[in-house]
């Protein structure tokens, strides 16, 4: 605390390494999240993005020579959505909660994402939009600081994903959690996030402000001028996405 | 196509009144029971034509008179809940016992060490085999063969259900750590439920074990019980008695399994297969 950085940052890492035997995943990565901001995590896949989160969530024990700060109340959202099949959707919901009044924070949480009906549902009987519907409301009914998502959309349908941003998004703006999305998808990245990060060779290689507001349209001048200078930073040739649109 | 659809829902609609006063009976379910009538029909037309001697196997209408017999003179019942109480003291016992050791090898490294590796070599032991020490350590009453029935069925549950604590889904784990569940908090919301269902299996295996182990026990110098009314009944030559006392093992056997797969319809009601079917 008595160092010099602004104290409106939620999040604060500094010097993060991570190895793995002989590969290093995450070389003296830095990174700063501003309380309340929304960003977007992008890398190549094996670049350290789910490794960096699994530091933040306390999932991975932090190296001793780095310095992390996050704030005590962080929830997560994985790819998959990992409820447990012997609970029904409420108590997925509302697991590792104090008792009191579980049920109606629960109902409360599944209501804001619109899954009122299936309160009382196995898991097993969700669809995997719902299921990861659930885990969203898991993540929200703890009122998170931090609400750290790795991936959560990518096994979905392409029809199902759009309906989940527009979800995530109204789920920010009320619940207005710090948010770090980590995804491969460059278009995901600048539909939902006001900073884009780009991971390589184990730091954050670009840090990029998305100035536009919402909705966002694909078909946007500055949203395709985003994504190309994106995919470039992501190494993907110029010639690849010229086919690719 | 949508309109024939209906068209033949349409048709059918006056007759549901019907159907719902009498259900039809749908003969392809009786058809596998057909065999086995002809067979023991068979069997009874053997025996009154003289083809089989009463000594040898006796008629089916002989076993149902002396079944009946046993039933009402109350040797039977009497026989049976001293072979039940056995059963049960014995399985109440192996359970108990292989459920905590599967607890102790499942939730620690050092339990692991301690409680597999003996359990491990000891299972390919034929618990049948230790009969005879069996009864040089507990004589011939009850104990040896409460004992029998014990070990019988602590082996199925404890490889069962460590099989079951170790397959833990490590995500779902991970999954109830970030949601802020301590170890024992993992340990009765993710671990024991993930593990109840081969645990269940393990259940079910340790009662054809228990029974198995019942049967060998109750050959042991036994004064009492089915296994007793058993070989009472060879040394009178009474093939009917002995085949009552069969029967009596078979249905004894049949509803223990069925007990299990009624708690497992309830506890695991979660399931896909459950859940869809
Ligand atoms: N527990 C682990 N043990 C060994 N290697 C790992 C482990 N976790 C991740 N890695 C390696 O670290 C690299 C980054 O993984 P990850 O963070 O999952 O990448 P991303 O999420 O960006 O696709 C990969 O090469 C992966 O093989
Ligand atoms: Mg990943």
């Amino acid at each position: 605390m008595s160092d010099n950085r602004p104290l409106n940052r939620v999040v604060s890492v500094r010097g993060l390494t991570r190895r793995f035997g002989s590969n290093t995943v995450l070389n003296a990565l830095d990174l700063e999240l501003e309380p309340g901001s929304f960003t977007a995590l992008l890398g190549r896949s094996g670049s350290g993005k789910s490794t960096l989160l699994r530091t933040l969530a306390g999932l991975d024990p932090a190296p001793a020579d780095a310095e992390i700060r996050v704030p005590a109340s962080v929830a997560v959202a994985f790819q998959e959505p990992r409820l447990l099949p012997w609970k029904q959707v409420w108590q997925n919901v509302t697991i590792g909660l104090p008792g009191n009044g579980a049920r109606e924070r629960a109902e409360r949480a599944l209501a804001e994402v619109g899954l009122t009906r299936h309160a009382e549902a196995w898991p097993a009987t969700l669809s995997g939009g719902e299921a990861q519907r659930t885990a969203l409301a898991r993540a929200l009914v703890r009122e998170p600081r931090l609400l750290l998502l790795d991936e959560p959309f990518a096994a979905l349908d392409a029809l199902t994903r759009i309906r989940m941003h527009a979800l995530v998004l109204d789920l920010w703006r009320v619940h207005t959690p710090t948010t770090l999305i980590v995804t491969h998808d460059v278009d995901e990245a600048v539909l939902l996030a006001d900073r884009v990060l780009v991971l390589d060779a184990g730091r954050i290689a670009a840090d990029i402000p998305v100035e536009m507001p919402r909705p966002r349209s694909h078909g946007d001048a500055r949203f395709v001028a985003l994504r190309h200078r994106l995919l470039s930073e992501l190494g993907v040739e110029a010639e690849v996405i010229r086919e690719a649109a | 196509m949508s309109e024939h659809a209906l068209g033949a829902r349409g048709a059918l609609a006056p007759s549901e009144p019907l159907q719902a006063r009498l259900p039809r009976i749908d003969l392809s379910r009786y058809r596998r029971f057909v065999s086995p009538l002809v067979l023991v029909l068979l069997w009874q037309a053997a025996s009154m034509a003289g083809l089989i001697a009463p000594r040898t196997l006796a008629a089916p209408s002989t076993i149902l008179a002396s079944a009946w017999e046993l039933v009402v003179s109350g040797e039977l019942p009497r026989h049976l809940l001293v072979s039940l109480g056995r059963v049960a003291s014995g399985l109440v016992v192996g359970v108990t016992t292989g459920a905590a050791l599967a607890l102790v090898a499942g939730l620690s490294r050092l339990g692991e060490e301690v409680v597999d590796a003996p359990m491990q070599m000891l299972r390919t032991l034929p618990f049948l085999a230790l009969v005879p020490l069996f009864i040089l350590w507990f004589g011939i009453g009850e104990t040896p063969k409460i004992a029998l029935v014990a070990l019988g069925s602590a082996f199925p549950v404890y490889l069962t259900l460590f099989a079951g604590i170790r397959g833990v889904d490590p995500k779902l784990m991970e999954a109830g750590k970030v949601f802020g569940l301590d170890r024992r908090g993992l340990v009765r919301h993710v671990v024991l439920p993930a593990a109840l269902p081969s645990g269940l299996v393990g259940l079910r295996y340790a009662l054809g074990s228990a029974w198995l182990s019942l049967v060998i026990a109750e050959q042991i110098n036994a004064t009492s019980g089915i296994g007793f009314l058993i070989n009472d009944a060879r040394d009178f030559l009474r093939t009917d008695v002995i085949v009552v006392g069969l029967l009596v093992y078979a249905l004894l056997g049949l509803s223990a399994d069925a007990l299990v797969r009624a708690f497992e319809r309830r506890a695991l009601a979660w399931r896909p297969s459950l859940v869809k079917g």
